[in-house]
């Protein structure tokens, strides 16, 4: 059984532990086991963290959408924001010598390190979309 | 509160004992102008004891590193105390492990400042 949800969320700090709290629950309801739940909940965190800070800059009319779909096979997350996009190709590798002591950076890195696929897609007529997805134990990999 | 900071005098070292979150917003934050704080009082020696930390995000991730080099450039010297092994996972596939000092017993950890 797949459990879907669909939320739009305010552009706070307080969202982005909502969001956690949320998809780890149905992580957790679908049979994901708890060190998937800690990667995919720190996923989550950077995904909205990075949406809310530097998409939506905090700006109170704009929204973030957290959509979940869980089943024992495959959890996706996609989290979209209001903002004026960003080219992932052009950021910097945080494990670059010259990069290692930047404060800040390493959000994407950690979701391509915790989730089996991460998507980045510009959205029409502005914001950016970020789905991320984690197999379970039987994988169920996309087409 | 997200996180609890308790700085402790052993010797000349400064030990701060970290429990809870160090996340993005109130965590880091409190992290941060602790560090800022110590710094400016002229302490050069500071632990870091994390071994109450439950999480630690990339911010919070930032923040250590902001403090480590906050502390460098004043002539300090930063170090880590009792990595759970979700903190020090993630300082290894951040590259970030063998840019701290890192130690597993408080008394070495403070004897190594000497």
């Amino acid at each position: 059984m797949v459990k879907t949800v669909d939320r739009l969320l305010d552009s706070t700090l307080d969202s982005v532990d909502s969001a956690e709290e949320l998809v780890v629950e149905i992580a957790e309801q679908s049979g994901f086991p708890g060190d998937d739940l800690h990667k995919v909940g720190m996923a989550v965190r950077e995904s909205m963290a990075n949406a809310v800070v530097h998409g939506n800059r905090y700006n109170a009319h704009k929204k973030v959408r957290i959509r979940v779909s869980g089943s024992p096979e495959r959890l996706e997350i996609s989290v979209s924001d209001q903002g004026n996009g960003f080219d992932c190709e052009c950021l910097p590798d945080p494990l670059q010598e010259t990069n290692l002591l930047r404060q800040s950076g390493r959000g994407i890195f950690l979701i391509r390190a915790f989730m089996d696929e991460f998507h980045v897609r510009r959205l029409e007529p502005s914001g950016t979309e970020v789905l991320m997805v984690k197999y379970g134990a039987a994988p169920s990999k996309a087409t | 509160m997200s996180v609890k900071l308790n700085c402790r005098q052993v010797g000349d070292v400064v030990v701060i004992d970290v429990e809870g979150k160090i996340t993005l917003g109130e965590g880091s934050s409190a992290l941060r102008e602790s560090l800022r704080d110590l710094v400016s009082k002229g302490q050069k020696k500071i632990l870091l004891n994390l071994g109450n930390v439950s999480y630690i995000d990339s911010s919070g991730i930032g923040e250590l590193v902001s403090g480590f080099t906050t502390v460098a450039n004043q002539g300090g010297r930063l170090k880590l105390l009792n990595l759970t092994k979700r903190v020090k996972d993630l300082l290894q596939i951040t590259k970030l492990y063998t840019v701290f000092d890192v130690y597993d017993d408080e008394a070495h950890a403070v004897g190594s400042f000497a």
